[in-house]
């Protein structure tokens, strides 16, 4: 896949870099027992993230699933910001009330990681729906596994989003390198698109040059239709090399980013992974007395 | 003042809504050109246009959950839902999505969604069309509840809800759609949480919403007239958040409580409100509350099976007379 311009090649080898350092360290924390609840990572969708994410306007909405900190870093969230949420500080994107899986980052338009497998599909038709109502050319990024695809909320909004012609890009991560797990459907994820009315595109999820390109097209057809699009992104989560070390020998390659620059780029990465926990561990826990917080006023 | 039935009622508020607030839309299967099943949207689509008056596939999760999306990016979505069966459908977005996205993201960002349906026995809908759950949408926490009984009420709330900065479930009755009520000139809010005391009384506290309001009201009228009752009957009119002093401070003054409730008896709105009010005037209560509830079973379409899942008057009747309220005034 032809390489973006240096500058872009290097912005989004740093974000994905980050984004593996930042679960890497947080996989470390979660095993020592700092983080709580569950911590589902991207590990092994880096290029998914920052090639989708990159393909959107700062006034695009994202939405995501339990895999969220990779699209909160991808969108620009401060990492401080994310793992204070993973520690279940005040200073977490969500004060710490919705942890791993509900960081969300609402002034950056990222709507948030839900936690229902495709209960936040029929929600970004809504953002899509909101834009159109308000005359606005955005485009709703919803982002999930291909686990989600036989709910029904899956078929009820691909249809509704044909229907009514949403400017919504329904990104599909099918892990293909995962351990043999029995088939769910009978039928090809872009075909099953098409009987909705949606079309579908197919890319590789291990190569973020190639999710950019395709994840772009479908947001400039979605934004021009307007109309919604259907895509595949086929990974393999167990790659060697992973798709940041691919994506960096690739910049190597063609003279992009030197050693030197590539080992800058990662201790950057670490050193705002490790400020980040710094900040985490500083941010102050919940006081009880804020348990009520945010009750619906009615 | 003028008179309007329920529906007109309801259809009065979302019209005028529409009207004042260009973010406001509604969303449902049948309520654009068919004007909604019930006959409640009936003209809007006509009227404002088929993007603000949204006839949808019959897809109930995903209608709702559009309606939640549309709500986090500022709009004023108002969902109808044909019958309270079906929104078991919309459960998962209901309660995992719409009430706990404002808590669940730290106050980020809110959810102002109106979502409508109509409940209620006694039209021969049969074990899936007919029942009551206030209960299933008071057990959650980030969910306004109101369950208006009066065409007042009806416009009050539904206008009132649909400038919530919250998600509401608004409840209406199929029974009392076609119901008469004389409904305030110009613009006419509902406060949420706060009780109508729709008669006084000294003797008893007959205490129902939706169509029950009515049959408290219609048992106070026997209780007075048979057995020289004098009833206080009260319409919390929203669940949550609920006007429990207003309840207490009666209960305090009759001493004897009756709650009438259409759905089923356990864990029932009805057991919520004996608990919450036995805590707090436990020592002022001269009998046990009583309880008034549907029969626990699926509704049955035969009439007159039907009837007797439903509580009737005379079954109000009886249950505030065996809590005493007959000798009240020789005690006082």
């Amino acid at each position: 896949m032809a390489l973006p311009e240096p500058a872009v090649a290097k912005e989004w080898l740093a974000a994905m870099t980050l984004i593996a350092r930042f679960e890497q360290r947080a996989t470390e924390l979660y095993a020592e027992g700092r983080i709580g609840g569950f911590l589902h990572t991207a590990a092994g969708e880096e290029a998914v993230a920052v090639g989708g994410v990159r393909a959107l306007r700062e006034t695009d909405a994202l939405i995501s699933t339990y895999r969220a900190h990779a699209h909160a870093l991808a969108r620009g969230t401060p990492p401080g910001r994310v793992m204070a949420e993973l520690f279940g500080r005040v200073d977490g994107t969500s004060q710490g009330r919705g942890g791993s899986t509900h960081v969300a980052d609402v002034g950056r338009r990222f709507m948030g990681g839900f936690g229902i497998v495709a209960g936040h599909v029929p929600i970004a038709a809504g953002l899509a729906l909101a834009a159109r109502h308000g005359g606005r050319d955005d485009v709703t990024l919803c982002q999930f596994g291909e686990g989600a695809i036989n709910q029904g909320a899956f078929g009820e909004t691909l249809n509704l989003a044909a229907l009514w012609a949403l400017p919504v890009v329904f990104l599909v991560t099918a892990d293909r390198g995962a351990a043999p797990r029995p088939r769910e459907s009978a039928v090809d994820l872009v075909a099953r698109g098409r009987g909705f009315g949606v079309e579908g595109l197919r890319c590789d999820g291990n190569d973020v040059a190639d999710v950019h390109r395709v994840v772009g097209d479908a947001v400039a057809h979605a934004r021009t239709g307007p109309r919604p699009m259907l895509v595949e992104a086929v990974t393999d989560r167990r790659a060697d090399p992973s798709p940041v070390e691919r994506f960096a020998a690739q910049l190597a390659q063609a003279d992009v980013v030197s050693q030197s620059a590539r080992a800058t780029i990662e201790r950057d990465a670490a050193a705002r992974v490790e400020a980040a926990v710094a900040f985490a561990q500083a941010s102050p826990a919940p006081e009880p007395a804020m348990l009520h917080d945010h009750a619906t006023a009615g | 003042m003028r008179e309007l039935t329920y529906r007109a009622a309801l259809n009065e508020a979302l019209a005028e809504e529409l009207e004042r607030d260009r973010r406001v839309l509604l969303l449902g299967a049948d309520i654009g050109a068919y004007g909604g099943a019930f006959k409640v949207t009936a003209g809007l689509q006509e009227r404002f246009g088929a993007k603000r008056v949204r006839d949808t596939p019959v897809s109930e999760s995903t209608i709702v959950g559009v309606g939640t999306g549309a709500a986090m990016a500022g709009l004023r979505p108002v969902v109808e839902l044909m019958t309270i069966n079906f929104a078991l459908l919309a459960f998962d977005q209901l309660v995992n999505h719409a009430a706990a996205i404002r808590a669940m993201f730290g106050g980020q960002v809110r959810v102002p969604l109106v979502v409508r349906m109509p409940q209620g026995g006694g039209q021969r809908l049969g074990p899936q069309h007919s029942h009551s759950w206030e209960a299933l949408f008071l057990h959650v926490p980030g969910l306004t509840l109101a369950v208006p009984s009066t065409p007042a009420d009806a416009k009050g709330l539904l206008k009132r809800a649909i400038r919530s900065e919250d998600p509401v479930v608004l409840i209406e009755h199929e029974g009392l759609y076609g119901l008469r009520g004389e409904v305030p000139d110009g613009e006419h809010l509902t406060a949420f949480g706060r009780a109508a005391v729709r008669r006084t009384g000294s003797d008893v506290t007959l205490i129902g919403t939706s169509r029950m309001a009515h049959v408290a009201l219609a048992a106070a009228d026997v209780l007075a007239a048979e057995h020289a009752v004098r009833a206080e009957v009260i319409d919390p009119r929203t669940l949550r958040p609920l006007d429990l002093e207003t309840l207490v401070a009666s209960v305090r003054r009759t001493r004897r409580a009756v709650l009438v409730e259409e759905g089923w008896p356990d864990a029932g709105v009805s057991a919520t409100l004996a608990t919450r009010i036995t805590e707090q005037a436990f020592e002022a209560l001269a009998a046990p509350v009583a309880r008034v509830t549907g029969a626990p079973v699926a509704m049955p379409y035969a009439a007159e099976l039907e009837q007797a899942a439903l509580p009737q008057v005379a079954d109000v009747v009886a249950a505030a007379l065996s809590t005493g309220a007959a000798s009240a005034r020789m005690e006082a």
